[in-house]
């Protein structure tokens, strides 16, 4: 057996750092990820440590209070531009999708380096304006608050702005690759992959790709405009030189509900892979759940306004974006129904990336459907700017988006690193992010609807418990994170070697080694049915799955 | 198999497929930069639709030949350059060569035209926000008033006294502006400021230097805008023209060097497809704020 694959071929940092290899490139995105992703915690955690008390833990006077701020923007805008909207795409998406699709590697490969660099600059950037002094906008960077320096933000805004508008090019670096990889690069018939035989996780990164490319480069002018308007003061967002405040609000949610969609889409993709692997059932409904990936991103664009109901809009333009936005829970919900079609009757093993799939669909749910309160005109109004929006956000883009990528990076951990993880104490870490995510977030929605609001470093002594018990299952998280991250880094050292195969999965990245070869497929593969379990079958001395046929005699076996 | 493929990445199975998935990228790259430019676009229309008075008043303070000469030097070199990638595919080395020099010539010659006009908006400051601050009214403007209010060269708002307002306007008028404002704040987003409004109809001149009537709006709050609106778009679009230039001056020393052929010319294709969008950019950037009539 060759032991030469694409970690140790070839070998040295500078092979690391300059390479074109795309799994290498998906190392190298999550590792930058989930160190920032720790930076984001640690402001969370600051957040929910000073929230103990009614009239702050931490910051206890009111001129500290705009530290406060400064730790809310920066969990903000950390978690969302450094973990959220690359985390997926740029790690999980890069290693799998070219062997997903049986290719060898992303048609731009140069690019998509380059992609990571820009990302890593955009990173360093963003941190080093936490250096030269936090931002306080809070991660919307509303105008004017954040356009004029005289009003109190700090010139750090325009460096943070910066940086994200280098991370939104890297965002779409990735998204125009991906795209062309899955139009151009998959490979040809007979036995090749068609649309439909596609996995769905593909279909998912493919739907996130069309709107990195056509939301971003709106984030990308808005952030110059922004930029502009505090350094030469043009005049477009700023009312103080005849500009409009709420054109930003346009301009940023017109990104923003998309981006949304960019961190949630490849999670539900992630979701249709696990379900039916540890369901060992084809995935139910299969065309419904690949077009409603992109129903979610066509509709997705025409529901910003839902962010800016109170904010002076026409009634019948807020009309109009609460009717489309009850529209787009259509698709999800229609994901979320097969999702537990799929589960029906299946023989479902819980394994750990099964036990985040089951956390995401309950967490996800609750999240969606307190997206359509939030959606509906007059309840809208009365939770506007509360905890009930804070705790939404979190159902979907932690308990969904974040559960999603766990799931996924146990699920291809044996894939990406060769080495299978101890079962128990990861499902263990599962639970406590589980318990931890429900005991902060769930007395949230309480707050919300008693009208606590957000951003506010005080308040008052009535909420205490409520407050109290959420900064406790923060507490409780970090535990199950310390827990998750010992386990996969212990399987590094001391894990077993992985077989090809571990989980019985039929999509084609589990018919290479573990971890794969430098190119990935020296003979393009044979495609068949990415949900056909049946052809597995367990080989005991191996602790892995093997096909039974070839797609191509199976394929010929059903059609006489 | 790419040994006799020298430009044939590994990752690609045949030469074909490479241009296409190069093809399909460069139109999605274009596409992102369409929307790019669309959020100045959008912020044009908000203001334009909001407030057409800015843009009546302020676009006569830009040259509208100048304007039109950039137009068609631009054209010219998206003409040439279409040409030079028909060079390279039937192997006219010499041909194609020519016709990257003219692309990049015209190309320099278009930002000069841009600098020229910067220039002047310099001197004249035409700038956006605070450093808003013209010496003289617009030519059409400046026609229509009679000669002792003319001469108002020199006078800037720190000058303080109140007659040595710009744009020769009445006394009660200026006596209204502190003169300490080193710029005029609105009222608000949409607010037209009534001390503003000269009341006496009859020393106003027209806003329009196509048919000058005796009636002149007084200068619109805020026409600064205009101007910043202006220099986002055509500076956005003029880094574009560098990025251009520089991408053809490449593919000129690559032509030289006998890298392209019949067989591959994809690089020259795809930045003449860059080239295009900016000159269509500019196509549409010329009469939206050159061309703008009386409203
Ligand atoms: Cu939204």
């Amino acid at each position: 057996m060759t032991t030469a694959n694409y970690l140790t071929h070839p070998r040295g940092i500078r092979s690391w750092l300059l390479t074109l290899d795309h799994k290498r490139i998906g190392i190298m995105y999550l590792v930058s990820t989930l160190a920032a992703f720790s930076l984001g915690g640690l402001f969370a955690m600051i957040v929910r440590t000073q929230l103990l008390s009614p009239n702050g833990a931490i910051f206890t006077v009111a001129k500290d209070y705009d530290h406060y701020n400064q730790m809310f923007t920066l969990h903000g805008a950390i978690m969302i531009f450094l973990v959220l909207i690359p985390g997926v795409p740029g790690a999980l998406g890069n290693f799998v999708l070219p062997l997903m699709l049986g290719a060898r590697d992303v048609a731009f490969p140069r690019l998509n380096l380059f992609s990571y660099y820009l990302y890593v600059s955009g990173a360093l950037i963003v941190i080093l304006s936490i250096i030269l002094g936090a931002v306080d906008t809070g991660w919307t960077f509303y105008t004017p608050y954040s356009s004029d320096p005289d009003i109190g933000s700090r010139d750090a805004v325009s460096l943070m702005v910066f940086g994200i508008f280098i991370l939104g090019f890297s965002s779409i670096l990735t998204g125009m690759n991906f795209i062309v990889t899955i139009h151009k690069l998959r490979p040809s018939p007979p036995n090749g992959m068609t649309w439909f035989r596609m996995p769905l996780f593909l279909w998912s990164l493919y739907a996130t790709a069309v709107i990195q490319i056509l939301a971003t480069p709106i984030l990308g002018i808005t952030l110059l405009l922004l930029i502009m308007e505090r350094t030469l003061h043009v005049g477009i967002f700023s009312p103080r030189f005849g500009g409009d405040p709420i054109l930003f609000q346009h301009f940023f949610w017109f990104y923003s509900h998309p981006a949304v969609y960019i961190m949630i889409l490849p999670a539900m993709g992630i979701m249709s892979e696990v379900i039916p692997t540890f369901s060992r059932k084809p995935i139910f409904g299969y065309h419904f759940v690949a077009i409603s990936s992109l129903a979610i991103a066509i509709i997705g664009f025409l529901v910003w306004g839902h962010h800016m109901f109170p904010n002076g809009q026409s009634t019948l333009l807020s009309t109009i974006f609460s009717f489309l936005t009850m529209c787009v829970a259509i698709p999800s919900a229609i994901k979320v129904w097969n999702w537990l079609a799929t589960m029906y009757k299946g023989s479902i093993s819980l394994k750990t990336p099964m036990c985040y799939a089951l956390a995401f669909l309950f967490l996800f749910t609750l999240g969606g459907l307190s997206g359509i309160y939030l959606g509906s005109l007059s309840l809208n109004v009365h939770v506007h700017d509360t905890y009930f929006v804070v705790a939404h956000f979190h159902f979907v883009m932690f308990g969904g988006t974040l559960m999603g990528f766990l799931s996924g990076l146990h699920y291809w951990w044996p894939k990406m690193t060769g080495k299978l993880y101890n079962e128990n104490p990861a499902r263990l870490a599962c639970a406590l992010i589980f318990l931890g995510f429900n005991t902060t977030f769930l007395p949230q929605f309480l707050l919300g609807s008693h009208g606590m609001p957000r951003r506010s470093a005080t308040y008052l002594p009535e909420f205490a418990p409520y407050h109290i018990l959420s900064s406790l299952g923060a507490g409780i998280q970090l535990l199950g994170f310390i827990l998750a991250a010992a386990v996969l880094i212990h399987s590094l050292f001391r894990g077993r070697q992985s077989p090809p195969n571990p989980w019985g999965a039929a999509t084609l990245e589990w018919s290479c080694p573990s971890p794969p070869p430098h190119d990935n497929f020296s003979t393009p593969p044979l495609v068949g049915d990415p949900y056909d379990h049946a052809n597995l079958v367990w080989i005991s001395d191996q602790e892995g799955y093997r096909r039974s046929q070839e797609p191509e005699a199976r394929s010929q076996k059903s059609q006489t | 198999m790419s040994t006799t493929q020298p430009h044939l990445a590994s990752h690609f199975n045949s030469p074909q497929q490479q241009f296409d998935s190069g093809k399909l990228g460069i139109w999605l790259f274009l596409t992102t930069e369409i929307l790019l430019f669309s959020g100045l676009f959008c912020a044009y229309a908000v203001y334009r639709s909001n407030h057409p008075d800015i843009f009546a008043f302020a676009h006569q303070y830009l040259n509208k030949w100048l304007g039109a000469l950039n137009t068609l030097i631009l054209i010219s070199s998206s003409f040439t350059m279409a040409w030079s990638v028909r060079a390279a595919q039937l192997n006219q080395k010499n041909l194609c060569t020519t016709l990257l020099a003219i692309t990049i010539l015209c190309g320099s010659a278009f930002l000069s035209v841009k600098y020229i006009e910067y220039k002047n908006k310099w001197q004249e400051h035409l700038l956006p926000g605070p450093r808003y601050n013209p010496r003289e009214l617009p030519p059409a403007e400046a026609e229509a008033l009679d000669d002792q209010s003319r001469d108002r060269k020199g006078a800037t708002w720190e000058g303080g006294a109140a007659s040595t307002l710009p744009h020769g306007r009445s006394l009660t008028v200026a006596a209204l502006i502190p003169p300490t404002e080193t710029f005029r704040a609105p009222i608000g987003p949409a607010g037209l400021n009534p001390a503003w409004v000269d009341n006496d109809r009859s020393s106003r001149f027209s806003m329009s230097w196509l048919a000058p009537t005796p009636s002149l709006e007084p200068e619109p709050n805020n026409t600064h805008i205009f101007f910043g609106i202006y220099f986002l778009m055509t500076g956005l679009h003029a880094i574009h023209v560098l990025v251009g230039i520089s991408l053809i001056t490449w593919l000129l020393l690559r032509t030289t060097r006998g890298d392209f052929s019949p067989q591959y010319f994809a690089p020259i294709d795809f930045t003449a497809l860059y080239w295009h969008i900016v000159d269509l950019i500019w196509i549409f950037l010329f009469p939206l704020l050159y061309l703008i009539g009386n409203t």
